[in-house]
């Protein structure tokens, strides 16, 4: 029996026997259509390199299975293709530069397990994209921090060997955590199971707790947003505050 | 042009960037991957380093690193990464790497095999994952500089000093020189060249290795590659040896254990290896350990290997087969990293500087490419020469090269032959070695390279071209293979990870290093007493 494997845009018929999906791409490049452009590296979803959109939802290849007769295969979504399933990542550099994602001034302080606990799923990230790909927010505004850059500011916000989350706070209120529309469409597809938005309320209530105002709430009435009333949000969010 | 040129971004190279740059260096890394998608995300396991926070001491650490080695490793290197380890753990922690902690709020360690205490410290099981991003997000916000998408090609070398290299950018298709007072590589192994029976990333398909040893650079102990005794069967896919450690089983089909589970990594793979070689299967038991347990140790494989078998490792045993896993081998170094090309510098899996030997103990190669990496960072001299602006002849001929793949016709599948390799080097030049079988894959590796002239991609676009990219990786693997084979045919006894079974015995007389030079267009290989 042969499968419909999809593929930007192009038709594959490929044995059923081949179920992973990464081994399904190798094999069209090495037997089909050697022209076929996509990346990918450690084979067992740690390295972040395969990440593709299968059936409209972002996942790894390498961890991925054929689940229907018919697959259909597209690059990420929000970043600009290069080539075939290859998209422009230059926005991990730009976006961990952006929301001062590192460890800025280390402090000498006891740690217990219990402390590494709330750093470790979202130290599990590997900039994998799949959440840009997914968000949209960003599909509308490139300037916004995005979701993986900003778990990992909470990530580092989080750690009590930081000293200085003074600048952390600073980075991220400005196209940051209050442009979220708390949608979650990030936690669902993250590959290292990070729930996302999760972690972006918690930025809210955080900057709240030190200060910091929502911009949505400011009373000058002249921010970006106009304001609580003024419309121009991402629409109504029953999560939101 | 810049102070320093590293090529790799896994844990070796950032290692060294960040303290060349913190010494004021101009900094730039260059990688044909994403910067986290190195090797060194794999590594799950631990890093090994005596913290005092137990019955352990440096010299138990030294001791059994000693041992590993089977007698072919430096004493000065092993004793330096060993002594240094402490400050390692503790420049990681700083930076921010969260160490899982024990019940005192130490730094928690774990044992592992091989060795005498609990020395491995690590992060749940994501230990190089956690160590590789915490070093990416520093030099990000040191500023360093990454070129991505940029395979290595050739070294630019002058009168016995490097200038720089040439690289093919793999966006473009277009081939630029990079130049630099000092070039430092650190892009990883050659377990890829066991194509399809390797547990390594794609990447690792000996592209630093390969471009040093035709630029002259000598290369060491090539034959010594560490086969690891549990992959996922059809996968290759890792389950650590954590599983084993906690007093998981290896059993046949009738759930008949056959060997003691502890032994040594290369002798538990043999000993699976000749099951295999008997057309029966091998799988891992691990169900008395109970779904609770499991998940609390091992979660990473637990998820693995139902993602890619279907199988539950609490209820089912799981098929599992020895595959490539690291390689001992690499460029020739001395402690300082120092390579015989002036300004060159290896670092990491892709060097040999006698800190494994013949086989590498667990949890020293994290530590290794973290504490070797910091020190050149540390300690390097720059050299104060000015970096002349001028055209090498090393780039226009890389030039033309690729320019002509564009070009040529294909004649042979090249994807075809990759595959074939992959299984002649894990049955021939894999567990048991012998020297008909070393032989016969010499002779067909021959005919690979004399395929050379017959084989190109047959994409022909400029654009993100993998099929070149992978053309190229191809003909580095080919002579890499010939390397290891050549290496193992000279190597007539069986010791740490190289095992002939025509000769089984460990010998005196090959106490000895093997040194592997190119010169006058010739592979040459020499026996070199150990310092």
């Amino acid at each position: 029996m042969l499968n419909k494997i999809i593929v930007c845009e192009k038709e594959y018929s490929i044995d059923e026997k081949i179920a992973n999906i990464l081994d399904v791409l190798v094999h069209i490049k090495t037997t089909q259509n050697n022209s076929l452009t996509f990346k990918y590296g450690c084979k067992s979803g740690v390295c972040g390199s395969c990440a593709v959109v299968i059936d409209g939802v972002e996942q790894l290849a390498c961890i991925s299975s054929i689940k229907n007769e018919t697959t259909d295969i597209k690059p990420l979504r929000n970043l600009e293709v290069i080539r075939d399933l290859v998209v422009d990542d230059s926005n991990l550099e730009v976006k961990l530069v952006q929301a001062k994602a590192s460890l800025e001034e280390y402090t000498d302080v006891t740690v217990s397990q219990n402390d590494v606990d709330k750093i470790d799923l979202q130290s599990n990230c590997i900039l994998c994209n799949s959440c840009y790909s997914s968000c949209p927010v960003y599909e509308v505004n490139k300037d916004f921090i995005g979701p993986f850059a900003l778990a990992r500011a909470y990530r580092y916000i989080n750690d009590n060997k930081e000293a200085n989350t003074k600048e952390k706070y600073d980075a991220i209120q400005t196209n940051g955590i209050w442009d979220c529309t708390l949608c979650g469409a990030c936690s669902l597809v993250c590959p290292a199971n990070i729930d996302i938005k999760n972690d972006i309320m918690k930025l809210q209530n955080l900057s709240v707790q030190n200060g910091y105002e929502n911009p949505a709430f400011s009373s000058s009435g002249d921010d970006m947003f106009g304001g609580f009333d003024s419309g121009a949000d991402f629409g109504f969010n029953p999560n939101g505050f | 042009m810049y102070d320093v040129l590293i090529i790799g971004n896994g844990g070796a190279g950032l290692s060294a960037a960040i303290s060349l740059h913190n010494r004021g260096f101009d900094v730039a890394i260059v990688s044909k991957t994403n910067a986290t998608a190195s090797q060194t995300s794999q590594a799950q396991g631990g890093i090994n380093a005596v913290l005092g926070t137990n019955e352990d001491s440096v010299q138990h650490h030294i001791n059994d690193t000693i041992k590993s080695a089977n007698n072919l490793g430096s004493v000065e290197s092993i004793i330096m990464m060993c002594e240094e380890a402490f400050d390692t753990i503790k420049w990681l922690d700083t930076l921010g790497v969260p160490f899982s902690r024990d019940e005192n709020n130490n730094i928690a360690q774990r044992q592992m095999g091989g060795a005498s205490n609990k020395r491995a410290c690590y992060s749940a099981d994501y230990t190089g994952l956690k160590i590789l991003h915490t070093l990416y997000d520093t030099a990000l916000a040191l500023g360093i500089t990454f070129i991505d998408d940029s395979m290595l090609l050739n070294l630019i070398i002058e009168e016995d000093e490097v200038k720089g290299i040439t690289a093919l950018d793999i966006k473009t298709s277009e081939v630029k020189q990079i130049l630099c007072s000092t070039t430092i590589l650190a892009s990883g192994g050659y377990g890829g060249v066991y194509h399809n029976f390797s547990t390594n990333s794609s990447a690792t398909t000996s592209d630093g290795i390969i471009s040093a040893y035709n630029a002259g650079v000598k290369l060491e102990n090539m034959e010594f590659v560490q086969f690891h005794p549990t992959a996922l069967k059809d996968k290759f896919i890792l389950i650590s040896e954590s599983a084993r450690g906690e007093g998981g089983y290896l059993v046949t089909k009738d759930e008949k254990r056959f060997v003691d589970e502890l032994l040594p990594r290369d002798i538990v793979a043999r000993e699976i290896y000749k099951k295999q070689l008997n057309n029966e299967e091998v799988f891992l038991d691990i169900r008395h350990l109970g779904l609770e347990k499991i998940l609390h140790l091992m979660p990473q494989e637990y998820k693995l290997c139902e993602q890619f078998t279907g199988l539950k490792m609490d209820k089912d045993l799981i098929p599992i087969i020895p595959a490539s896993h690291y390689t001992m081998g690499g460029i020739k170094v001395k402690s300082s990293s120092s390579t015989n090309i002036n300004l060159l510098y290896a670092i990491g899996e892709c060097s040999s500087n006698g800190v494994h030997g013949a086989n590498r103990l667990g949890g020293n190669s994290l530590l290794e490419i973290i504490t070797f990496g910091k020190k050149l960072g540390d300690t390097l001299c720059i050299s104060d020469t000015p970096i002349s602006n001028k055209i090498y002849e090393q780039f226009l001929q890389d030039k033309s090269m690729i320019e002509e793949e564009f070009t040529k016709t294909s004649k042979k599948d090249f994807y075809k032959l990759r595959d074939n390799l992959g299984k002649l080097m894990y049955e021939n030049v894999g567990l048991f070695k012998n020297e008909k079988n070393l032989n016969e894959a010499l002779e067909i590796v021959k005919e690979y390279k004399n395929d050379f002239k017959n084989i190109s991609c047959t994409d022909k676009s400029k654009v993100y071209n993998t099929n070149l990219k992978e053309l190229l990786e191809f003909k580095n693997m080919v002579i890499c293979a010939e390397i290891i084979i050549r290496s193992a045919l000279n190597r007539c006894e069986s010791r740490g990870a190289h095992f002939r079974s025509d000769y089984q015995d460990t010998l005196e007389d090959f106490e000895k290093n093997t040194i592997i030079s190119y010169e006058n267009a010739q592979l040459n290989i020499r026996l070199e007493d150990v310092k």
